[in-house]
């Protein structure tokens, strides 16, 4: 279809594992997208590994350390798949992983509350290599909705050992190791070996021999085998990389596997029709173990989250509530973020007070107060302030929901609209993520599969705000548009106007992408399926303690680190004269004419440019800005904030254009950096750099000529 | 009944067997992996407020097939 034109290709399948000793043992953790692979990492490593309910988090190798008796294991959390005949990038990563490797061991990580579905990449792993444990997770969810699983039948059928564990309160993860350390040692496991039907077998054992005497023991020959006869091009391309020959050139195989097509050419089977049977060989094996291993209690076992899809995803309800949450989000991050950020910005305030005394009495020079303070410590202050509340807020509620199994469920919603925009449904997974951080979004394009779809989603991804853009986006609604409203009902109102806004950047999302789609990156939509995923109850605490300790504070300390030279810098411009007019002054009269047209001014503009490091300073930057060119003031709160920004010319038609262009310009610096690596390509990330800009540059443009015309200012 | 017809035809709540998968290439072995072979028994769900997709129950999972894939998928309803 649209598969080359793009030119995206893919850097990550490399992995290099770092042993600390050659006694390390190295685990793979495979498994169908979903199922708890990276909580059975978190688990297993105490690292940190993101965590949501939906398939396709994990889209990169990631790996860990963790001892067990005594032994050191390096585990590997590979990304989720359904099998091992891989279709997209990330399964590739996971295929060759577990193929060429070489992992000590391989844990293949279930759902026990879908184990039938699981048992196919379980069965397709035991068939590479013998080293496979099965770890039967979600115990818990299984129990409560009253599935047995008869794990003495499903290790006798399986011929490899199986340990059932609720990873996420960590139960049984010791019997886990436990049970991969045992591997080394012991000989009762005889894995189950596949039977297909007898032509396959017939022919296996044509090319079988060939193979052995070829490799040896580097890789399972009766597996290699069926792979060569099947000729699964992207794995032998892979197999050959690994060799380093390609094993259907060698000449007494290359007969062979003629002899075993031609053979199976005359018993019907060839192309299509061969890897039908191969598959579904696999598939009624899976099913045999599980009738002998699984007991449903009741049929209507997730009778529950039937229930709460059809009101989730139904014709009347569904839209409706999809934006009452995002509604009911809004509010409480901007409710709940009132009271802190002005206690904090009291705190840092009265310390910068306390500063100035101590510069003072210390006897600093002028010059040197006015960095350090003025320039550094108060852009600092402002970030904690005005950017730390909501984002502390909002990330943890969106994770709840991602924890939820929601996230599949808006893009079962709004797939209809990605596919008149002939893109992929999953984008509206990557579009979510968007809303935490936009370099996490673009990094989860990966589960698109199509390379044309895959761009679009990447390209578009930072229409949707981004954690550090939200605290923008409130502050300056609260200012503007809210102020004439009676109090108890200003944070609804502020939350009416957020949710708009970000309705305004999916629309965008859409229309911007449905414009690639018939222009620069044409083509049609391509198929996929998306799971469902069972709803799960989120760990609160856990999730709560997860995404301030590790995303909110990261993302602020990368928004510090970047503030405090910004802030030296806007102290430096303010204050270093060139002909008598500060460079400060110099610079945003330069912006100025070309700001104006978009309904900014030059501050503003070099704010947002200035803020290309980190969304987070751009409100900070202007206040900075502001204030060094006029007289100093105190400010303790948003109100008298405002009216810095009216005294400096803004206008409610500035502060739409502000809150549009935050909405839609470039993507920050790491995010523009992950589109680089993601794509591989320089040109993509200029496309991906210009199309919000530009989008934003013209909306702007259209909004401020249109208010002007009308003369509504 | 036995009739034979696609897998988007079916209506919420009634079950199938699959006969047949038309689809071919990539999308033909995405479904084989989840388990949609010949005999397979699904049962539909649920629509998307739109009316596309449509969440089909597939092997104990729940998986969305846009129109144009599950139109591929030959069905005779139980």
């Amino acid at each position: 279809m649209a598969a080359k034109p793009t030119g995206i290709k893919w850097i990550d399948s490399g992995l290099t594992i770092n042993k600390n000793n050659p006694d390390d043992r190295v685990i793979a953790l495979a498994g169908n997208p979903n199922v708890g692979k990276s909580t059975v990492f978190n688990a297993l490593t105490g690292m940190n590994q993101h965590t949501g309910n939906w398939p396709g988090k994990t889209v990169t190798n990631a790996q860990g350390k963790c001892s067990f008796d005594g032994t050191n294991y390096i585990m590997v959390d590979i990304p989720g798949t359904y099998s091992l005949m891989a279709h997209s990038a990330e399964e590739e990563v996971a295929r060759d992983f577990i193929c060429f490797g070489n992992p000590d061991a391989v844990i293949v990580v279930c759902d026990a509350t879908c184990l039938e579905r699981n048992m196919n990449l379980v069965l397709q792993t035991i068939e590479i290599t013998d080293h496979v444990v099965v770890c039967i997770n979600l115990m818990d969810e299984a129990k409560k909705k009253h599935i047995h699983i008869d794990f003495g039948s499903l290790q006798k059928d399986l011929g490899v050992p199986v340990v059932g564990v609720t990873a996420r309160s960590g139960k049984k993860l010791g019997k886990l190791m436990e049970t991969v350390g045992s591997l080394k040692t012991e000989n009762f496991i005889n894995p189950i070996r596949l039977k297909y039907t007898a032509p396959i077998e017939e022919a296996i054992s044509i090319v079988e021999p060939a193979v052995k005497a070829c490799l040896g023991d580097k890789l399972n020959a009766r597996w290699a085998a069926l792979k060569l006869i099947d000729c699964d091009e992207s794995l032998l391309k892979s197999m050959s990389d690994y060799l380093g020959f390609n094993l259907a050139e060698e000449e007494s195989i290359a007969l062979k596997i003629r002899k075993a097509r031609q053979f199976l050419k005359e018993n019907g089977l060839s192309g299509e029709v061969l890897r039908d049977q191969i598959v579904s060989c696999l598939i009624i094996t899976a099913e045999g173990i599980c009738a002998d291993a699984v007991s449903f209690e009741s049929s209507t076992y997730n009778e529950r989250d039937r229930k709460i899809d059809r009101i989730l995803t139904s014709k009347w309800s569904g839209y409706p509530l999809m934006i009452l949450l995002l509604m009911l989000i809004f509010y409480i991050t901007i409710t709940g973020a009132n009271y802190p950020s002005s206690l904090l910005s009291d705190i840092l305030f009265r310390f910068q007070d306390i500063l100035l005394v101590f510069f003072k009495q210390i006897g600093a020079p002028e010059w040197v107060t006015g960095m350090l303070v003025m320039g550094i410590y108060r852009v600092l202050a402002w970030v904690v302030s005005v950017m730390l509340p909501p984002m502390a807020i909002f990330f943890p509620l969106f994770t709840l929901l991602e924890d939820l199994g929601y996230l599949p469920r808006i893009a079962f919603n709004l797939d209809k609209y990605f596919k008149k925009a002939h893109t992929c449904g999953k984008q509206a997974l990557t579009m979510c993520m968007g809303f935490g951080c936009n370099a996490c979004g673009v990094a989860g394009c990966r589960i698109i599969d199509s390379p044309r779809e895959r761009l679009i989603a990447i390209i578009t991804n930072s229409f949707v705000p981004c954690n550090g853009r939200f605290p923008t986006l409130i502050a300056i609604i609260t200012m503007f548009f809210v102020g004439t409203v009676s109090a108890p009902f200003q944070s609804f109102f502020s939350t009416c106007l957020l949710t708009g806004t970000i309705i305004l950047g999916i629309f965008m999302t859409f229309a911007i992408s449905k414009f690639l789609s018939v222009t620069i990156l044409k083509g049609i939509p391509s198929s996929f399926t998306l799971e469902l995923p069972p709803y799960r109850r989120p760990q609160i605490g856990k999730v709560i303690v997860r995404s301030i300790c590790d995303r909110t504070l990261f993302v602020l300390g990368r928004a510090v680190a970047v503030a405090a030279p910004a802030g030296l810098i806007i102290w430096l411009m303010a204050n270093i004269h060139v002909g008598g007019i500060s460079l400060l002054l110099r610079c945003s009269t330069f912006l100025d004419p070309f700001a104006h047209l978009l309904g900014l001014d030059g501050v503003i503009l070099l704010a947002f440019i200035l803020g290309f490091p980190a969304n987070e300073i751009v409100v900070p930057i202007i206040i900075m800005a502001y204030m060094s060119t006029g007289s100093i003031m105190e400010f303790s709160s948003l109100e008298e904030l405002k009216t810095l920004l009216l005294n400096n010319g803004w206008t409610w038609m500035t502060a739409v254009c502000t809150m549009l262009f935050s909405l839609m310009h470039w993507p920050c610096s790491t995010t523009c950096l992950t589109i680089r690596k993601e794509t591989q390509s320089w040109k993509w990330t200029a496309v991906s750099f210009a199309v919000p800009t530009v989008t934003g540059m013209v909306i702007c443009f259209l909004f401020a000529s249109f208010v002007r015309l009308l003369g509504l200012i | 009944m036995n009739e034979i017809s696609t897998l988007n035809s079916l209506s919420v709540g009634q079950t199938a067997t699959v006969k047949k998968l038309s689809s071919t290439g990539s999308m033909r072995r995405r479904l084989q992996d989840i388990g949609l072979i010949e005999g397979t028994q699904v049962e539909c769900l649920q629509k998307s407020p739109s009316g596309d997709p449509i969440a089909y129950l597939i092997r104990g999972a729940v998986i969305a097939l846009r129109q144009e894939d599950s139109r591929n998928v030959m069905i005779s309803a139980n």
